[in-house]
Formats: structure tokens, C-alpha cells, sequence
């Protein structure tokens, strides 16, 4: 692999994989927003109210740092892809543009409205502006799923004389059969890392003993939601996921689980360390026959291993993508466990007072920020060698006039304006939750104005 | 059909220079005309609830050019490589700037934001203006339809050029002097007090710059670009935008009653519409003019996408077009009016 490639390739995961830390949270949020919003005006009391104003706020500040960390993804498919962006763009550009002028824009404005119109407007205009807030978001999300889901499975398109792909039918690319469990699971588990959210914020509001009653309300409704997305994620979203990958990507499936051996009645590795050379895994834990029952319901089906492949079609970098697929499964069971257990102790009446699963749930609020992004790593790292499964390989991708001493420039300075950005995230995040869901609004440009602003 | 596409971006990317430039123009001269706290919060709430919706079509303009000329975006966002990720990081700068800079009421914090906000504008003024002296200069394109161009070789035009040499350097001082005064009648239009005053100064001074910098541009250009005259002289229409520009320059210069401040803004963003429709008018059908061999350059012709996506593409654009241009309308009428003196809302 030339360097300027690898470079190139570690700049779009470390930009895509920074800039999807904040997507997830403000996807997620806009569907408890909604809920928050709408119980707001159906009590018509100041507690739901504060609620959805305080969220809104943290869905703003995830919301700012996810439009600055995402446009540079809109501009480096063209500076450090050109050769993808000309070969793809006829069809890609569509789904792309799309997101940028309905979904970015629906979603932008009607949060400008939620910020600078919370005094002045009705809390029906609130509500409204939250509901298509959501729209926004989840649209966005959808266009872009739509994009990643051509590459993984490409439809809807024809070949021009000079070799570059046009799509032949817009509803056929928005329609992409892989499209439907992606964006379910992908979902999904943007409503687990929300529901986390507002449960470890709940959690630490009662473990400090303040805002008593705003942290009862974030704790039941992050666990309600959190303990059925949790499962949701798993079944039957992450199920049809991995189905779908053995029926149309096999080698990949083979990579992620780590089966280098076609086998009949083929094992599910839980835990162990992929051995490339010898075509091993080292320390295996494994239940017997449980991946051909996953995958064919059948315990004795044949699965093809990596061996039935060659080489040059396997994901480049095999113990990664390993890793990946099994740190997102991992952590997505455990997720499962402390939202059930959660739950469990909330029907019972008892969660409010458990300190110790108070803890639990608070220091969680990485994990689900860590499974969704080694679910990405599985998916994009498990399409390669291709970048257009099966139609453009990776290397034959990359913008041809740009050197690695220009890659790996923009690439440090990305990691350091972004080690800065998420410093920064962290730190205001902090701050407002310091200030507590009772603090009147404000407006992100200014504090309080001297005069009315308009 | 593509003739339609490279207006749509052209327009597009017009309205993003002349909303989003007034962002920039502000950021470039507030701490200049804005001294207190008082007036630099006005200032930015001026910009704070609109710049986000102007950034839009930044981003519209850009996926228009991906799906409608995926040739162009390819070649062009790759051999302006550091400039563009240098403008990815300037506008990433400038969006913390405007959020954060209200979040913590502390006077240093406050400071490293204002210092923020000024430098990335200003930068994000110059790079732009640099980057419309690439489009009309043309690039070193290869037979395959790719370029590289350094941030600077020679600074000469010749047939190697960087991104930053004589004449792209000076559309860049004119860009930021257009800004500038564009930046300060929008403040004079939206405030109130010393700040208008100030504001309104800034804003006749830097009229008079611009209209010296636009003069050497059009004399440099007869010079850099030879052929640019040809579409003008095969169709004499095209003259309507470089004499009404020349009419608006003149209306910035004498618009300068207080009670004209809403003129003389309308005049200097009516001057950066001619002034790039303009240049749209001279390079088409160009979008990159090749300085190796002119049958390299890509045209609307040999970078257009296929004729079913630009089919499709036209009837969504038909719906997002017109919900753009209503909202920035309903938005723009929601904050109008002077900052801080009209509490009626």
C-alpha cells in the first residue's frame, strides 16, 4: 500500500469516526426530545418544559461540533477521493446533495428556531419545531446510510462508455435492500447512546443529590427506552445485519467471526486472538454450531471459512475487523445486562436509591459511544478490499495527484484540531450540566443580550 | 440541461458569497468597530442566528457540484487540496467561534473566540477570493482531467502556477476589501449607536478600496486570461453584469446617509452577484480552464453527470430550491430590524 493511501485512509476513518461520536447523540436525542416535548405540552406544567430546554441545549452543543466535524466528510470524498468521487459521484452525489439540501437544512433551521425562539414562541411552535427537528435528523441520517449502503451493496446503477457509474433509478438507490436493517440497526443504537445519555446524567444528579426531580424523570425515561433499544439493537436489527453480510458479503462475515475453515456445524467464537499465519485462533472460547444456527437456523449448515476465498478478496486488515466486530457484540451484550438489570430495579422501585447500579449506569456512558464505533469499523473495514463492494477497490480510489507528505499534513493537523475539538465538547458538556436543567435559556452567540435581540 | 446545472451551482454559490460574506465581513472588521462588550455581543447577534442557514448553501452548492458535475468536484476539491482542507479548518474555527464564544462568561474565554472568529474570517475572506482568481487563471490540468497545485511556487501565472501567486493574491485582497465593506453596511444596517457609526465609516472607506481593487482586477485579467473577452464579444448581453457592477460599486460609494444604510447594503450585495456572474459569464463553459492545453480544460460538457440523475436531480431540486429560498426569507424577515433596539419580538 503506497503511503499516501494509507494516509488518506486514516484520515477518513479518524474524520468520519470523530465526527459520528456527535451524529449519534443528536439522532438519538431527537426522539427523546419529542417525548419530552410532547409531555410538556400534554402536562402543560414547567417540569417537561426545563427538561426539553435542557436537552436542547445538549442536543445544540452535539448538534455544533457534529456540523463542524461533518462538512470537511462532504469536501474529502472529492480532496482526498477523486478518484472514487469520478467513478461514483453520478450516483453518490444524488443521495449526498439530498442530505445536504433537505435533511442538514431542515434540521438547522428549525434548531435555530428552538434556540433564539424559546421566550418568544409557543410551546406548540416548540413542540412542532422539535418534531421536524427529529425529521431533520433522522432524514439526514437516512441519506447518508443510503450513500454507505450503495457501497456496500450496489444497485440502481449503469455504466457509461468511460467506465463512470450513473444511477438509473433514484427510488431504486433510496429503496436499497440493504439500506432497511442498516438504517434500523444504525437507529437503534443511535437511541442506545441517547438513552445512556440522559440515564448517566439522571444518575449523577442523584448520586450528587440535586435536581431530585429532573433526575428521576432522566432516569426512568433513558432506562424505559434504553432497555428496549439495547435489545432492538441485538435482535432482530444486529441479527439481520450479520444475515445479511453472510448472504452477500461471506468473506467479510467469515473475517468478523474469525472462521478461517469452512465448516459444517461452525462455532461461534466469543473470545480469542486471531492468528493470521497459522490461520488460528489463539485461546478460542467457543460455543459449538451456535454461528451455522445464527446465520442458516440450522445447526449443522455449512459456513464458508476464509479459506474459501483467495486472498486478494480478503478484508486487508483481518485481526482489526476482528476485534472490532467483537468488541461491538461484546459491549452490546453488556449494554443489554445493565439496562435490563436497570429496569428490573426501576419496576421494582428501587433504583433511585441503588447506588451502586446509580454508578453503573454513569460510568456506562462511554460503552455505547464505543460499540457503535467499532460497529462502523466492522462494516467499513469488512468492506475492504473494495470501496465499491465488488466494483472499486480501494486503492483504485484515492485522488492520484495527491503525495503522502500532503495526506499526512492534513491528517496530523485534523488529529489535532480534533483532539482540541473533543476536549472542548467534553468541557461544555460538563459545564451545562453543572449549571443543572433549572437555568433559564440562552442563546449560543451571546449570552443574554442587553437588549431584546431580535 | 448543463447549462441549467452551472447556473444553478454558479447561483448558488453567489448567494453563499453574499450571505456567507457578510459573516465574514463582520468577523473581519468587529473588533475594529466594535470596542465595548456591549457592542461586540451586538455585533455577533447580528450574525449569531443567521450564519448557520447561509453556511447551507456552502453545503448545497457543493453536492450540487458533486451529483451535477462529479468531473469538476473530483478534480478540483483534489488539486486544491490544502487549500480546501485549509478552509474545512477555517470554517470549523469560525462555527466555534459563533457557539461557543456565549457559553462561559469569562473575559479571556470571550477573547480567544473574538481572536478565533477574526482570523479565521479574514483568512476565509482571502482564500476565497484566491480561489475565484484560480477559477479565472486555470489550472494545470493533465490529460486524465486531474491537477495538484501547490499553496505557492513563483507567484507568477505561467504554466506552473501555485494556488497563491500575483494575481490570485490580489483577487484575494479584493475579496477581503469587498468583504470588509460588505461586512460593515451590514453591521451599520443591523445596529445601533457608536457601533453604527463606526460601522458605517468602515463601510464608506472600504468602498473606495474595493472599487480601486476591482479596477486592477479587470485590467489584470485582460492580462492573465486574454480569451475572457471572447464571450462577451459573441454575446454583448453579457455586458449588463459588469456595467451594473460598476453602477453598484458606485451606489456603495454614494449611499452613505443614515437613513440609506438598507441600500447601501442591498447595492454591495447586488455588486458581488453581478461581479460573479460576471466571471460566470466569461469562463463558461468552463468550470476549470486548463494552462496546459485548452482541450484539457472540463467543461459543462465533458465533466456532466448522466442524463437520469440530472433528470431526477432537477425535480427535488425544484422542491429544495424554492424551501431554501423561502426559509432564508422567513428567517432573514424574523431577525430583521436593528439588533437590540427592535424588542417587539
Amino acid at each position: 500500500m503506497s503511503s499516501a493511501l494509507m494516509y488518506d485512509r486514516l484520515q477518513f476513518a479518524a474524520t468520519a469516526s470523530f465526527h459520528y461520536l456527535f451524529p449519534q447523540l443528536t439522532m438519538g436525542l431527537a426522539l427523546l426530545l419529542v417525548y419530552f416535548r410532547t409531555r410538556a405540552l400534554a402536562t402543560g406544567d414547567d417540569h417537561f418544559h426545563r427538561v426539553s430546554r435542557f436537552w436542547t441545549k445538549i442536543f445544540a452543543l452535539s448538534f455544533a461540533f457534529g456540523v463542524v466535524t461533518g462538512i470537511p466528510l462532504e469536501f474529502q470524498f472529492g480532496t482526498n477521493w477523486a478518484k472514487f468521487s469520478n467513478f461514483a459521484g453520478g450516483v453518490i452525489g444524488q443521495t449526498l446533495a439530498m442530505e445536504g439540501l433537505f435533511a442538514f437544512f431542515l434540521e438547522s433551521s428549525f434548531l435555530g428556531i428552538l434556540l433564539f425562539g424559546d421566550p418568544r414562541f409557543s410551546r406548540k411552535m416548540l413542540w412542532f419545531a422539535t418534531v421536524m427537528l427529529f425529521l431533520g435528523s433522522w432524514l439526514s441520517g437516512y441519506f447518508i446510510l443510503a450513500t454507505n449502503a450503495w457501497m456496500q451493496h450496489p444497485v440502481a446503477y449503469s455504466v457509461a462508455d468511460d467506465g463512470r457509474l450513473f444511477v438509473n433509478s433514484l427510488w431504486g438507490l433510496l429503496t436499497n435492500p440493504w439500506l432497511f436493517w442498516q438504517f434500523a440497526h444504525n437507529m437503534t443504537a443511535a437511541l442506545v447512546t441517547g438513552a445512556f445519555v440522559v440515564t448517566a446524567c439522571g444518575a449523577f444528579y442523584l448520586l450528587s443529590g440535586q435536581y431530585h426531580e429532573y433526575a428521576k424523570t432522566f432516569v426512568k425515561t433513558g432506562v424505559m427506552v434504553g432497555s428496549l433499544a439495547t435489545v432492538l439493537m441485538a435482535f432482530p436489527t444486529g441479527h439481520e445485519n450479520a444475515r445479511q453480510v453472510f448472504e452477500h458479503q461471506p468473506v467479510k462475515g467469515a473475517a468478523f467471526e474469525g472462521l478461517f475453515k469452512t465448516e459444517r456445524g461452525a462455532g461461534m467464537t466469543l473470545v480469542g486472538q486471531p492468528n493470521v499465519e497459522t490461520m488460528t485462533i489463539d485461546n478460542p472460547l467457543t460455543i459449538p454450531d451456535a454461528l451455522s444456527f445464527l446465520v442458516y437456523e440450522d445447526l449443522y449448515a455449512q459456513v464458508k471459512g476464509l479459506d474459501a476465498f483467495p486472498r486478494e478478496l480478503w478484508p486487508d486488515n483481518l485481526p482489526l475487523l476482528y476485534y472490532s466486530y467483537h468488541i461491538m457484540a461484546g459491549l452490546g451484550t453488556i449494554l443489554i445486562g445493565i439496562m435490563g438489570l436497570a429496569l428490573l430495579w426501576l419496576l421494582s422501585g428501587r433504583l433511585f436509591t441503588s447506588t451502586w447500579l446509580l454508578w453503573a449506569l454513569m460510568l456506562a456512558v462511554p460503552f455505547p459511544y464505543i460499540a457503535t464505533t467499532a460497529g462502523w469499523m466492522t462494516a467499513e473495514l469488512g468492506r475492504q478490499p473494495w470501496l465499491v463492494y465488488g466494483l472499486l477497490r480501494t486503492a483504485e480510489g484515492a485522488s492520484p495527484l495527491v503525495h503522502s507528505g500532503n495526506a499526512l499534513f492534513t491528517l496530523l493537523g485534523f488529529l489535532g484540531i480534533y483532539l482540541v475539538l473533543g476536549l472542548l465538547f467534553l468541557f461544555l458538556v460538563a459545564e451545562t450540566i453543572r449549571h443543572g436543567p433549572t437555568e433559564p435559556p440562552h442563546t449560543p452567540a451571546v449570552p443574554e443580550p442587553s437588549g431584546s435581540h431580535a | 440541461m448543463e447549462t441549467f446545472w452551472y447556473i444553478a451551482v454558479t447561483f448558488m454559490l453567489a448567494m453563499y458569497i453574499v450571505l456567507d460574506g457578510y459573516d465574514f465581513g463582520v468577523g473581519f472588521i468587529y473588533p475594529f468597530v466594535a470596542r465595548t462588550e456591549s457592542e461586540r455581543r451586538a455585533a455577533l447577534t447580528a450574525i449569531g442566528p443567521v450564519w448557520t442557514g447561509n453556511e447551507v448553501w456552502l453545503i448545497g452548492a457543493g453536492g450540487t457540484l458533486f451529483f451535477a458535475f462529479p468531473k469538476a468536484y473530483a478534480a478540483g476539491f483534489s488539486g486544491f487540496y490544502l487549500a480546501l482542507i485549509i478552509v474545512l479548518w477555517l470554517l470549523i474555527a469560525r462555527g466555534l467561534a459563533l457557539e461557543l464564544r456565549g457559553h462561559l462568561d469569562h473575559p479571556v474565554w470571550r477573547q480567544l473566540w473574538d481572536l478565533a472568529l477574526m482570523a479565521s474570517s479574514t483568512m476565509l475572506a482571502l482564500v476565497f477570493g484566491a480561489a475565484l482568481g484560480n477559477l479565472i487563471r486555470g489550472v494545470p490540468l493533465n490529460r486524465d482531467g486531474y491537477f495538484f497545485v501547490a499553496l505557492w511556487t513563483d507567484f507568477l501565472t505561467g504554466p506552473n502556477p501555485g494556488i497563491l501567486d500575483w494575481f490570485t493574491l490580489l483577487t484575494a485582497a479584493t475579496s477581503l476589501a469587498i468583504l470588509g465593506m460588505h461586512g460593515a453596511s451590514y453591521l451599520a444596517m443591523k445596529t445601533d449607536g457608536e457601533l453604527r457609526r463606526r460601522a458605517r465609516r468602515m463601510a464608506a472607506a472600504a468602498s473606495w478600496v474595493s472599487a480601486a481593487f476591482i479596477a486592477l482586477v479587470m485590467a489584470a485579467i485582460a492580462l492573465v486570461r486574454p480569451s475572457f473577452h471572447l464571450n462577451y464579444e459573441q454575446h454583448p448581453a453579457g455586458f449588463f453584469f459588469p456595467l451594473a457592477g460598476v453602477c453598484a460599486v458606485a451606489a456603495t460609494i454614494f449611499l452613505r446617509k443614515p437613513e440609506q444604510e438598507a441600500a447601501a447594503f442591498s447595492a454591495s450585495s447586488a455588486l458581488i452577484l453581478f461581479m460573479l456572474t460576471g466571471i460566470a459569464w466569461g469562463t463558461y463553459p468552463n468550470i476549470l480552464i486548463a494552462t496546459t492545453d485548452p482541450s484539457y480544460s472540463l467543461t459543462v460538457t465533458n465533466a456532466i453527470a448522466g442524463s437520469y440523475g440530472l433528470q431526477i436531480g432537477l425535480q427535488w431540486f425544484m422542491v429544495a430550491f424554492p424551501l431554501l429560498v423561502i426559509y432564508q426569507v422567513y428567517l432573514h424577515r424574523l431577525f430583521r430590524g436593528k439588533v437590540g433596539s427592535n424588542s417587539s419580538y
